[in-house]
């Protein structure tokens, strides 16, 4: 049998890469990346262009969703909204950073898998709200925070969003990511209720809750251990 | 929809407008013509030949690209009148901010209700539209909440999009990588030599390369949605269902959570990776990928153990 598969293309891989690891900037990479594939594949300029400008219209909604809530966000900031958020946190007395994200993420898996996937994200809610009140119970428990005691809080934060987003919508069965699963097996020839997948989805969801769980409320102890405080 | 593009297109205009009138701006001339082309894309991407917003994106990709894209002075007020506005307002604030994702939910499920009963109000995604009038009515709300002039607004805008700076164009120009991927049949001859390398007849090592496989080409592409077709044609169906029959739907719901674990790992994963660390003023870029690491690697490693268990 003949091998009909092209290998070419598999320059754009290598030069994602070669480029991440030269910690290149990433949009140079991957523009360069497309380019590049274009060209191995022996596309004409012309039509790489021209994928260039459809993949912009088609996708600009990407942009839309990070763009059109911070005009309330920023005027919101400006008059003192993260501020609040920090003193209402440490108004409980109970309230910890680890708790907190803890919380959140909770909130954010089972929200995520009942299909409400908006009620997060990052403008809306980690910049103006989760941050700041992480930073705020922190900073209640440990007094002033350090520069990287904020950094890392800040992350966790970001990522504690991410987690709880990517493992709780998938077990919901009208998601977008089990029916491409759903229509590209039965393209296959092999038949799977959606619901099933969604089901078979829940294991790795609670591993999920219980793995980054655990890190968030290992984040406490770091903190009163004074991890991020050390001279470096 | 076409509304909300403008709206977001006037947004980046405005940028773009606000950047040329900065005089002490290091890089006025390039970073005013990045916003510009961005808006101006965002408003006319409908009526333009593909072929002339190509040319404009890989313009605006090199402007980002080679770093000419830089902020202007940022100007959130002192702290002592953001203190002075807490204390004015308090959890008033909360209000318009908490209103985004209420409406936008309200609408989300609302709409679809509504078309249910015969009443077709919306056109496209019910979710966006719904975020898009959620921003409205939120932004009118802090305007009287604040007494502040609308045209603040634009300016706190440019200050938040000016922060995010050039990676705001990254999502897109990866999802449009992807599409090129795609079309050069990259994913084949990526499945081709993972099938090549893999020793035949341990239902173990399959198991791994699958799970490890999607997670590598997610972390590649950015998209565990591009790395799942690919995968699982070249590793998951030959070997995991044909060889061993395993069962499917176990093997596409894992697979795509091994996907999700790569994408914790990734700065291809502009959107969930990159932005956020800009959006927070990290001063590491990879921050949020820093401290995603270690749940992404262990939950990844659950992920072969569960495959194991349970196929």
């Amino acid at each position: 049998m003949m091998d009909a598969v092209n290998y070419w293309p598999l320059l754009g891989v290598g030069v994602v890469i070669i480029g991440f690891a030269i910690r290149a900037n990433p949009l140079l990479v991957v523009t360069l990346a497309g380019v590049i594939t274009g060209l191995a594949a022996a596309l004409p300029f012309d039509d790489i262009l021209t994928a260039l400008g459809d993949g912009f219209t088609h996708t600009r909604t990407l942009s839309l969703i990070l763009v059109l809530p911070l005009a309330v966000i920023g005027l919101l900031e400006r008059n003192g909204l993260r501020e609040q958020a920090g003193r209402w946190i440490s108004g409980f007395k109970n309230a910890s950073a680890g708790r907190l994200l803890a919380m959140y993420l909770l909130a954010r898996e089972l929200s995520a898998a009942l299909g409400l996937t908006s009620l997060g994200g990052h403008p809306q809610m980690v910049r103006p709200l989760l941050a700041p009140m992480a930073e705020g119970a922190a900073g209640k428990a440990f007094g002033p925070l350090t520069d990287q005691e904020q950094q890392h809080l800040r992350a966790m934060a970001a990522a504690t969003d991410n987690v709880g987003l990517f493992f709780g919508e998938d077990i919901f069965v009208a998601f977008g990511a089990v029916m491409l699963m759903h229509s590209f097996l039965t393209a296959k020839g092999i038949n799977v209720e959606p619901m099933h997948i969604a089901l078979w989805g829940l294991p790795t969801a609670l591993c999920a809750l219980l793995i980054h769980g655990c890190r968030v409320l290992y984040l406490d102890r770091q903190l009163a251990n004074g991890k991020w405080r050390k001279a470096p | 929809m076409t509304f909300f593009y403008i709206l977001t297109g006037i947004l980046l205009l405005g940028n773009g407008v606000l950047t040329a009138l900065d005089k002490n701006h290091p890089r006025r001339l390039p970073s005013s013509l990045f916003w510009s082309i961005f808006g101006a894309l965002f408003i006319l991407g409908d009526w333009l030949p593909p072929l002339v917003c190509g040319a404009l994106v890989l313009a605006m990709s090199l402007l980002g690209g080679l770093n000419l894209v830089k902020p202007k002075q940022s100007d959130e007020g002192s702290l002592n009148s953001r203190k002075a506005g807490a204390d004015r307002l308090g959890n008033k604030l909360f209000w318009p901010a908490l209103c985004i994702p209420f409406i936008t939910l309200v609408g989300a499920l609302g709409f679809p209700w509504l078309k249910n009963h015969g009443v077709n109000v919306v056109q496209g995604s019910a979710t966006l539209v719904s975020l898009g009038i959620a921003c409205l009515v939120s932004f009118v709300l802090a305007c009287v909440l604040t007494r502040e002039p609308p045209m603040q607004g634009l300016k706190e805008n440019s200050r938040l999009v000016d922060a995010i700076g050039w990676s705001l164009l990254l999502p897109q120009m990866l999802a449009t990588l992807g599409i090129l991927f795609a079309k050069a049949g990259v994913g084949e001859a990526v499945a081709s030599v993972v099938g090549e390398v893999l020793p035949k007849g341990v239902e173990f090592w399959a198991i791994v390369a699958y799970a490890m496989g999607m997670a590598l080409f997610t972390m590649v592409m950015g998209n565990a949605f591009a790395a799942f077709p690919v995968i699982t044609a070249g590793i998951g169906i030959p070997f995991l269902i044909n060889d061993y029959h395993g069962n499917p739907a176990v093997m596409s719901a894992i697979g795509m959570f091994s996907g999700y674990c790569g994408t914790l790992m990734t700065p291809m994963a502009a959107n969930f990776n990159l932005v956020p660390a800009a959006l927070l003023e990290l001063k590491d870029r990879n921050a949020v990928i820093k401290a995603q690491a270690p749940t992404g690697l262990l939950l990844l490693l659950a992920n072969i153990v569960l495959l194991w268990w349970l196929l």
